[in-house]
């Protein structure tokens, strides 16, 4: 492109960038871009209002929205205390722990639902006693979806726990003890406020990545129009029979997730230090 | 080191069942702290010391914050520590307050929220908790600033937030680990004169970390000077500036120091240089002269009533109104000059001189 030839012609230049890596960079932007803006363009706009407000798509979204919810909820409940154990605990084979809750990242979600079967299936190592004992079958209800979506999501919300603990200040721990605050009020009072934005960025991340969720949800939980058919099944399976409301539909996830993404980047900006 | 109290000539401190006893031994790699200190309730003590001298680790002992490898630690009547019994009361439990160098109030509670922590934290209700921390914050003058958060204070008050929230919980044993450093200069003099008569009302025992003699010697009743993890001096301000022991006190107070061996009114020094000394003793002792006291000459001084030696100048550095004059010969010594005399001496680097200190100028005292 022009690049090349200003770079030549302007001598002062030193330190510009390397020629070939330019193009290639304009072809990965519009590898990105395109695909979303393709999005935008092909919205059938005239019955926009007409896909969305279809009945599976409301059932879809609200499941989408609460079963997301719930599994940023358990996320918290459950990831917050790994997190502080993985930044904080002194005990061997930590760094062994920290991949197995890496693990879910890099697993294909199929995979991850495969595995949620042999665990939490009928016949799973924790399954087959729920059922046997409580009457209690998981898979294909709500709730698989939400572990389905907690088991992929997790790993990002304990990831952004542990870098904030890790980068706080661990003195205002010794400064609370020294004030008679027991490990448990302090961890309440200092530890937690204290990293409250590394929380809250990790919890929104979990958020948009289980809203998201799509293999582990439908080999888990499968696909029950209003139980566990969630926005990205709803979409998948529009888009076989009805290609233009698929675009509609996917168009709502890409409102939702950009909203999110900007108001985690006005989170993070505000919390700069 | 028992009796070093007695060594240094300072009052021995009276055994009593309140106040502060320890005993703190550690070793961390090729560190090795080994330390006695008492101080009894409503006494300051400095430990003194340059950096890496154990100070800080002290502090840490005593608080709790890092655990004793040998030793015991007793506040009033309670055991906080004790290996031998395997005694060890953690940092909440102890009742200890601590002023951290950079004071750690924490960023996310306001001013007031962060002097009633303590007392929230041992059980106190939110109301009386509040009622007791603005009533610090008044007695350290920020009564106005309790709604503020740590960053919108100055380094001045941040420091005094920190001393309300260390005594709010009415602690038997104050640590401030360089309480000063963490102040520029024209704050650290108005802050000094506050902490000192906050330091003043305080019953409990307190211990001050520092490296700045001036810190210590305004703001303590007694002086601890560490080095190398060992006591080195013990003993008031006064004692301590008048007869140091070591290169490094002698440094912190201005003062020329030499070992050697007194024989009537002459010192052999361990250079084999000779001094006369006004008041006559014998055995190993420490000669310790001011460098106001070094009168230096372009020729040998005749005067027979002083010390005179030749000696070439090593460096000069502007202090104030006065030049000092690093010396090196048979005796190395700084000297307090006047701009004046380095001209009409016409003093420069490698210059030679004579030094000559009157006899009556030296200070002796036993080794």
């Amino acid at each position: 492109m022009n690049a090349t030839s200003r770079s030549a012609s302007d001598a002062r230049r030193t330190t510009g960038l390397p020629a070939p890596l330019v193009p290639l960079a304009g072809i990965a932007l519009l590898f990105l871009g395109l695909p979303v803006l393709g999005l935008v363009v092909r919205t059938p706009w005239t019955t926009l209002a007409e896909v969305l407000t279809r009945r599976e798509s409301l059932d879809a979204l609200r499941l989408s929205l609460v079963c997301a919810s719930l599994a940023t909820v358990l996320c918290l409940v459950l990831g917050v205390p790994l997190a502080v154990v993985l930044a904080r605990g002194h005990f061997p084979g930590r760094g062994l722990l920290r991949a197995v809750v890496t693990v879910p990242l890099v697993l294909p979600p199929v995979v991850g639902g495969v595995a949620l079967f042999t665990a939490f299936g009928r016949r799973g190592i924790v399954g087959r006693p729920l059922d046997e004992v409580f009457g209690v079958t998981l898979p294909f209800t709500t709730a698989a979806v939400v572990v389905a979506e907690a088991f992929v999501a997790m790993p990002f919300l304990v990831i952004a726990v542990e870098g904030a603990l890790r980068g706080s200040d661990r003195r205002y721990d010794e400064a609370a003890a020294t004030l008679g605050a027991s490990r448990w009020y302090t961890f309440r009072r200092v530890t937690l406020p204290l990293v409250a934005p590394g929380v809250a960025a990790g919890a929104v991340l979990c958020w948009a990545r289980a809203l998201g969720e799509f293999g582990a949800t439908i080999t888990f939980a499968g696909n029950f129009p209003g139980t566990t058919r969630t926005m990205p099944v709803e979409v998948y399976l529009t888009l076989q029979q009805d290609p233009p409301a698929a675009v509609a539909l996917s168009l709502l996830l890409l409102v939702v997730s950009v909203a999110v993404l900007a108001g985690l980047r006005d989170r993070w900006l505000t919390s700069a230090r | 080191m028992a009796d070093i109290g007695q060594m240094t000539g300072a009052a021995p401190i009276p055994t009593r069942d309140s106040g502060l006893e320890a005993e703190l031994r550690v070793r961390r790699g090729g560190f090795a702290l080994d330390v006695i200190l008492t101080v009894a309730p409503g006494e300051v003590v400095a430990l003194l010391g340059p950096n890496g001298a154990g100070k800080s680790t002290a502090l840490r002992l005593l608080a709790g914050l890092l655990p004793l490898d040998d030793g015991r630690v007793r506040l009033g009547d309670v055991v906080l520590e004790d290996t031998a019994a395997r005694v060890r009361l953690a940092p909440e439990r102890r009742r200890v307050g601590v002023v951290f160098q950079d004071y750690l109030l924490f960023p996310h509670l306001s001013a007031r929220e962060n002097v009633a922590f303590g007392l929230r934290a041992r059980g106190s209700d939110r109301a009386e908790a509040r009622r007791c921390a603005d009533s610090w914050l008044e007695r350290v003058g920020l009564a106005e600033y309790a709604g503020e958060r740590p960053r919108q204070l100055s380094g001045g008050q941040a420091q005094r937030v920190a001393l309300a929230r260390a005594l709010a919980s009415e602690p038997r044993l104050l640590l401030m680990d360089e309480p000063l450093g963490a102040l520029d200069a024209g704050t650290r003099l108005s802050v000094r004169a506050d902490l000192r008569r906050h330091l003043a009302d305080f019953d409990g025992a307190t211990v001050v970390v520092t490296h700045d003699a001036l810190d210590a010697f305004v703001l303590a009743d007694r002086l601890v000077v560490l080095e190398n993890g060992c006591v080195v001096q013990e003993g008031t301000p006064t004692d301590v500036a008048r007869h140091p022991r070591t290169d490094y006190v002698a440094q912190l107070v201005g003062l020329n120091l030499y070992r050697g061996l007194a024989a009537g009114g002459t010192v052999t020094l361990d250079t084999g240089a000779t001094l006369s000394t006004a008041h006559p003793t014998s055995g190993p002792v420490l000669v310790a002269f001011p460098p106001t006291a070094v009168v230096l000459h372009r020729h040998r001084p005749d005067s027979s009533a002083r010390n005179s030696w030749p000696a070439r100048v090593t460096a000069l550095e502007q202090h104030g109104d006065v030049v000092r004059v690093r010396l090196t010969g048979e005796i190395d010594a700084a000297a307090d000059v006047t701009a004046l005399s380095v001209a009409e001496l016409g003093l420069e680097q490698g210059a030679s001189v004579w030094a000559a200190v009157k006899a009556t100028e030296t200070s002796v005292y036993p080794a």
